[in-house]
């Protein structure tokens, strides 16, 4: 390292140059520091970006990435022209909509329900209990999800047999599966998306709301003009950056929900990749279909960001 | 506060929300409950009662088969080491680009931090990371569930912020007593972020304990499994019992106490976790909300 800098110093004579080299020298520790989390970047970010290349190969692990043979743009136009390629879109665009109809407004609704709680013992506790799914993996998740759903002893289907006489086959049946993967969500992750939510909340100043009562406003007119305005731009930005994230709905999650029966409606682009990559060993077609799912998504993150910018907010980056 | 107009409508709507709020909180913990007092009933209890959170007759015939297999027992210490070793390494690696990252004067700065907002819009994907950890020969090695993603970007930023508010005279002042920048880094700026270390000690860890597609992806020798995805593979994958995966061939497949036992096994450390950093995450995410 040493060596290389002096080496460098030397090499360079234009006086502007030589004092950014003096500068790096003077603060040697900063770059000794940084690089061992350079080197993790280049190494595993930059290197399979560089992989990439394989798309457009007939990839063979025995030849490797130097002597594969070309085929252009073989791979992309099998995947566009296959029934798959439709599915896909279909199931992953419809989970992403479901996410943001559903989802969405569970932190919002239940940040506004525990801010009107005046006893605060009881709104820290409730605050403890609804964080603690967020930290817990999804295959517990997963797995607590079968033990209640499963038909012969499954909890919920024991209650329904005995309420309305028949079970509901959920972990098996495509017309359950959007469903219940909204209703995991929706579990593990509102309690924790109120966090934001009720640091908003808090910030509020209360002379507003003092105002508002000498103006008579009841509670539903406070929520109205008061709170829900104070709301705004967090909820703004957060919109936003799920539209930026549109195609990235819980892999780890659905490929846990997911099984033969239930695939037709289960399969998104991330579950596609790994089925046909890694367990059928298409290397290079899956990582078109990889490559084709990254462009459209830095398209929905840029475009998510001029959105951003354009009502008003700072924008992502 | 604005304790007004506490009748009418509003007292309606009061009882309405607490009683709501109740059903939110029990609806959330109610099902960890029934897997732990599960987990301690007798198989016949679990088959003939539909819902219970205490069992009539308490047995710990779950917990003792599961820790007399080896199975059990071994991936939990993988995830235990996983764990331990991920966070370490993690926190160094995060702590160290940080500092450098947040110092304005730092040539070559904005280069290093456009390469990393980069990496976190656009990725090489599954298969090439894939055939990346299998050309560094890390399949089948426990380092494959750490190297890969030790370093969390957005983690990273938000450290950075944190470092770059911090104010500059502590810097200035650390340097006139003739500190490296390594020692202002060690003997200042660190003890003044321990609401930040711990916080993200918690997600690290969290993020490795809870892990199993990393395993699933790259471990094929079932000795090396971490609990999670030993868990996986007995709940959600047919004909996998706690037999298949012990050198001795006693095959039984699980039953329903067993699942249950397991589930409470990879999930307590977790718990244990949580009390004692609680106090800190709250505002370490508030953090998070600054943008970098």
């Amino acid at each position: 390292m040493e060596n290389v800098q002096e080496q460098s110093v030397k090499a360079v004579d234009q006086p502007r140059k030589k004092s950014k080299w003096n500068q790096i020298l003077k603060e040697k520790w900063l770059y000794l520091m940084v690089l061992p989390g350079l080197i993790y970047f280049i190494l595993f970010k930059y290197v399979p970006m560089w992989g990439i290349v394989i798309a457009f190969q007939d990839y063979s692990p025995f030849l490797g990435v130097w002597n594969s043979e070309w085929v252009g743009f073989e791979h992309f136009q099998y995947f566009f022209s296959n029934p798959d390629f439709f599915r896909l879109l279909r199931n992953t665009f419809i989970l992403a909509l479901y996410d943001l109809v559903f989802f969405f407004p569970a932190p919002i609704i239940l940040s506004l329900m525990l801010n009107e709680i005046r006893l605060s013992f009881y709104k820290r506790t409730l605050q403890t209990l609804v964080y603690v799914p967020h930290f817990m993996s999804w295959v517990i998740i997963a797995s607590v999800s079968y033990v209640f759903l499963t038909t012969g002893g499954g909890v919920v289907n024991e209650l329904l047999s005995g309420l309305i006489g028949k079970e509901v086959n959920f972990l098996s049946s495509p017309d359950w599966f959007r469903p219940m993967i909204i209703g995991q969500i929706m579990w593990k992750e509102t309690g924790w998306g109120t966090v934001i939510f009720l640091a908003a909340l808090a910030s509020v100043d209360q002379e507003q709301y003092e105002a508002a009562i000498v103006d008579g406003a009841g509670r539903f007119r406070r929520l109205w003009h008061v709170t829900l305005p104070a709301l705004r731009s967090t909820i703004v930005i957060l919109l936003i950056l799920r539209l930026g994230n549109f195609l990235d709905t819980g892999f780890q999650q659905i490929y846990l929900m997911s099984n033969s029966l239930n695939r037709s409606v289960a399969d998104v682009f991330d579950t596609y990749v790994y089925f046909v990559g890694i367990t059928e060993g298409a290397f290079s077609y899956s990582t078109a279909v990889g490559l084709f799912k990254s462009i459209v998504g830095i398209v929905l993150i840029v475009g998510a960001d001029r959105l951003a910018k354009k009502v008003g907010e700072s924008g992502l980056f | 506060m604005h304790r007004m107009h506490n009748t009418g409508p509003g007292r309606v709507f009061d009882i309405f929300n607490h009683i709501f709020l109740a059903i939110v909180g029990i609806v959330t913990v109610v099902p960890f409950l029934y897997v732990v007092g599960g987990s301690f009933a007798t198989e016949s209890e679990i088959a003939s009662r539909s819902f219970f959170i205490i069992p009539n007759e308490i047995t710990t015939n779950a917990y003792d088969y599961i820790f007399s297999t080896n199975a059990v027992l071994r991936s939990l210490g993988v995830s235990i080491l996983v764990t331990v070793i991920g966070t370490l390494i993690s926190m160094i690696l995060t702590l160290t680009m940080a500092y450098p990252l947040s110092r304005k004067n730092m040539v070559g700065r904005n280069l290093i931090l456009n390469l990393i907002l980069f990496s976190m819009l656009f990725s090489g994907g599954m298969i090439p990371t894939y055939l990346l950890v299998k050309s560094l020969g890390l399949l089948d090695s426990i380092w494959a569930l750490i190297l890969p993603l030790a370093i969390n970007p957005f983690n990273l930023i938000i450290v950075k912020t944190f470092f770059q508010q911090l104010p500059e005279e502590l810097e200035d002042a650390s340097k006139i007593d003739g500190c490296t920048e390594f020692q202002t880094f060690w003997r200042v700026m660190l003890p003044l972020s321990k609401p930040v270390i711990a916080t993200f000690t918690l997600f690290y860890a969290v993020f490795y304990w809870n892990d199993f597609f990393q395993a699933l992806l790259y471990l094929t020798d079932t000795s090396k499994w971490p609990i999670q995805l030993l868990l996986q593979q007995l709940v959600m994958v047919a004909n996998t019992g706690l037999g298949d995966l012990q050198e001795a061939s006693l095959y039984e497949p699980p039953e329903e106490s067993v699942k249950l036992a397991v589930i409470v096994v990879a999930t307590v450390p977790i718990l244990l976790f949580y009390p004692f950093l609680q106090k800190h995450f709250a505002k370490g995410v508030m953090l998070g909300s600054v943008k970098g």
